[in-house]
C-alpha cells in the first residue's frame, strides 16, 4: 500500500523555523566572514599615523572625519551654525520623526517601490546624494583652500579662484543695507509659507485624516532639505552667496 | 576469590575500540558527570526539545526566539547589516581594551605611545588596525542598517520607537569614532578634530561667533558652546583627556544600554519585521 510521496514546496514548508540551528548557523557565518575579512584587511592596510600633532602647523585642506564631510562641504554655501549645529541637529530630530510623519500604512516590512515611491525617493536622495555623494566629493575632489579639484587635476594650493559672489538682494537690484534685508528675509519667508501652503491646499483632503501638525512638519522639513539644494544650485550656477542678509543671521 | 576484579584482557579492549563501544563510553562519563550537566542543561542530540533549550538556556543565544519566520533567514532581506555592525561593536571593545594596557591619554605621552604600540608591542599594530577599520565600517555597516530598514518599512507600526532608538545609535556611533579619531594625536586627529569642533563656535546664543550670542552674557571664546567640547579654546590636552574619557567610558556605555532596548524591542515589537 505505497502512497504517492508528494513532492515539497515552498508552501508545504513551515512557517516558522528553529533559531538553532538555521539562523546561529547563518550568524556564526557571517560572523567568521566578516572577522577574517577584518584581519586580512588589517594585516594588509596599516592605520594612518601622521606627524606628532602641531597645533602651529594647519594642514592646507584641514578636513574632519570621513563621514562629516558632507557636512563640511555644506559649509560652502551655508554659516557654521547652519551646516555645523542646525542641520545635524534637523537631520537627526527628521530621521526620528520618519516614523510617525510617515502615516503611509503600505509597504511594512517588505520591500516595494510602487507602494510608496515618494518615501523612498526622498530618503534615497537624502542619504545617496545629500550624503554619501558630498562625502564623496568632499574626500576625493576638495583640495586646498576647499577648492574643486578633479581627481587627475594636481592638488595646487595656489589656485586663483575668483570671488565673483553676490548676495540675492544685490543681483535684483537693491542697494539699501535694510531694503536689501526686508527683500531677503520676505524671499526665505515666502518660500517657506508658499510652499507651506500649496502642499496644504493641494493635500487638503488628507488634513483631517493625517492631521495638522503632521503635515505642517513633513512640509517644513522637506522644503528645508529641498532649500538646501536650490541654495547649492543658486551659487553653482548663479553666483549668488547668501540669500538673506541681516546684522543677526545670513541665510 | 569471586571479587577479584576482571581484567579485560586486550582483544577485548580492541573490540570495543573498534566497535565504538569505548568512546561512547567514555563520551558518557563525561557527559553524566555532575560539572558537566551543571554547566550544559541540555541535551545535544538533534530533537526538537534541545532546540529549544539550545537557544532559552543559554544567556547568550536567549536574546534570539527560539522560532523565527522563515523569511528572516533571507540574506536578501535583512543584508545581515544590523548584526555585523553589532560584532563591529564588539571588535572595538576587545581590541580597545587592549589598546588601553598601552595609551595614555596625556599630551606628552600620547603620540609616542602610539609609536610604541605600532613598533614595540607584539601585535600593536595589528590591534589598532583592527581598532579602526573595524570602527570605520561600522559607521558604514550601521548607515546600510537603517537604509534598509527604510526600505523594507521597519520602522512602521509597531516598531517606530525602535527606530528612534535607531537614530540614537547611529549618532553614538558617529560619535565614538569622532572621539575616538583624536586619541592618535597626530596631524589628522588634530586637524580633524578642530574642524568638527570649530562648528560648536557657530552654535546659536551658546557659541562665540553664532547668531544672537551678543545677547547671552559670559559667552567668549573660553566660555561657549565649543569650550565646553575641549575643556579650553583650542584642540589642546584637557580635549585630548575629554575625548578620551567620553570615547572609552561615556559614549560606550550609553550606547551598550541603547543597544540593550534596541535589540530587547525588536522581541517585543514582534520580530524581526515581514509581510503582515
Amino acid at each position: 500500500m505505497a502512497t504517492a510521496v508528494k513532492k515539497k514546496t515552498a508552501e508545504d514548508l513551515p512557517e516558522k523555523v528553529h533559531v538553532w540551528p538555521y539562523l546561529v548557523r547563518l550568524e556564526f557565518l557571517c560572523s567568521l566572514i566578516v572577522i577574517i575579512g577584518l584581519a586580512v584587511w588589517s594585516i594588509v592596510i596599516d592605520a594612518p599615523l601622521e606627524e606628532a600633532a602641531n597645533p602651529t602647523k594647519t594642514p592646507n585642506p584641514s578636513k574632519a572625519p570621513w563621514y562629516f564631510l558632507g557636512l563640511q562641504d555644506i559649509l560652502v554655501y551655508f554659516d557654521p551654525w547652519f551646516a555645523g549645529v542646525i542641520a545635524p541637529v534637523l537631520i537627526i530630530v527628521g530621521l526620528m520623526l520618519i516614523p510617525y510623519l510617515d502615516v503611509n500604512p503600505k509597504g511594512n516590512g517588505y520591500y516595494t517601490y510602487t507602494e510608496r515611491k515618494f518615501a523612498i525617493w526622498v530618503y534615497s536622495f537624502g542619504f545617496l546624494v545629500l550624503w554619501i555623494a558630498l562625502i564623496i566629493m568632499g574626500v576625493f575632489l576638495r583640495g586646498p583652500g576647499w577648492n574643486l579639484f578633479m581627481p587627475w587635476q594636481y592638488w595646487d594650493p595656489h589656485k586663483v579662484v575668483a570671488l565673483v559672489n553676490v548676495d540675492l538682494p544685490y543681483a535684483f537690484g537693491f542697494r539699501d543695507y535694510w531694503y536689501s534685508a526686508a527683500f531677503g528675509f520676505s524671499v526665505v519667508l515666502g518660500y517657506f509659507i508658499l510652499g507651506t501652503a500649496g502642499y496644504m491646499f493641494l493635500e487638503r483632503k488628507a488634513i483631517k485624516n493625517v492631521g495638522i501638525l503632521r503635515m505642517l512638519l513633513k512640509i517644513n522639513l522637506l522644503l528645508i532639505m529641498i532649500g538646501i539644494v536650490i541654495k547649492i544650485v543658486l551659487r553653482l550656477a548663479f553666483n549668488i552667496k547668501y540669500i538673506m542678509v541681516t546684522p543677526w543671521i545670513n541665510i | 576469590m569471586a571479587n577479584k576484579p576482571k581484567i579485560p584482557n586486550i582483544a577485548e579492549i580492541m573490540a570495543d575500540l573498534k566497535s565504538g563501544k569505548l568512546w561512547n563510553d567514555l563520551a558518557k562519563k563525561f557527559t553524566e558527570s555532575q560539572v558537566w550537566t551543571s554547566s550544559f542543561r541540555h541535551g545535544y542530540a538533534d530533537t526538537p526539545r534541545n532546540r529549544v533549550l539550545q537557544i532559552a538556556s543559554n544567556v547568550w543565544l536567549h536574546l534570539h526566539p527560539v522560532k523565527i519566520h522563515r523569511h528572516a533567514l533571507r540574506i536578501k532581506f535583512t543584508w545581515c547589516m544590523g548584526g555585523i555592525t553589532f560584532l563591529l561593536f564588539l571588535s572595538t571593545v576587545v581590541t580597545g581594551v587592549i589598546l588601553m594596557f598601552y595609551y595614555r591619554p596625556v599630551g606628552e605621552y600620547a603620540y609616542f605611545d602610539m609609536k610604541y604600540l605600532q613598533y614595540d608591542v607584539p601585535f600593536g599594530m595589528l590591534m589598532r588596525n583592527m581598532h579602526r577599520w573595524a570602527a570605520h565600517a561600522m559607521v558604514i555597516t550601521v548607515w546600510l542598517h537603517m537604509f534598509r530598514v527604510f526600505l523594507t518599512g521597519s520602522y512602521k507600526p509597531p516598531r517606530e520607537f525602535n527606530w528612534v532608538i535607531g537614530v540614537f545609535l547611529v549618532t553614538f556611533t558617529l560619535l565614538l569614532s569622532f572621539t575616538g579619531y583624536l586619541l592618535p594625536w597626530d596631524q589628522l586627529a588634530m586637524w580633524a578634530v578642530t574642524v568638527g569642533t570649530n562648528m560648536a563656535r557657530g552654535t546659536p546664543f551658546l557659541g562665540h561667533e553664532g547668531p544672537f550670542q551678543e545677547f547671552v552674557p559670559l559667552i567668549s571664546p573660553r566660555y561657549d558652546a565649543r569650550s565646553v567640547l575641549l575643556g579650553g579654546s583650542l584642540v589642546g590636552p584637557p580635549a585630548l583627556l575629554r575625548f578620551y574619557v567620553l570615547h572609552c567610558i561615556f559614549i560606550p556605555l550609553v550606547a551598550g544600554a541603547l543597544m540593550i532596548v534596541h535589540f530587547w524591542r525588536i522581541r517585543k515589537d514582534g520580530g524581526i519585521s515581514g509581510p503582515l
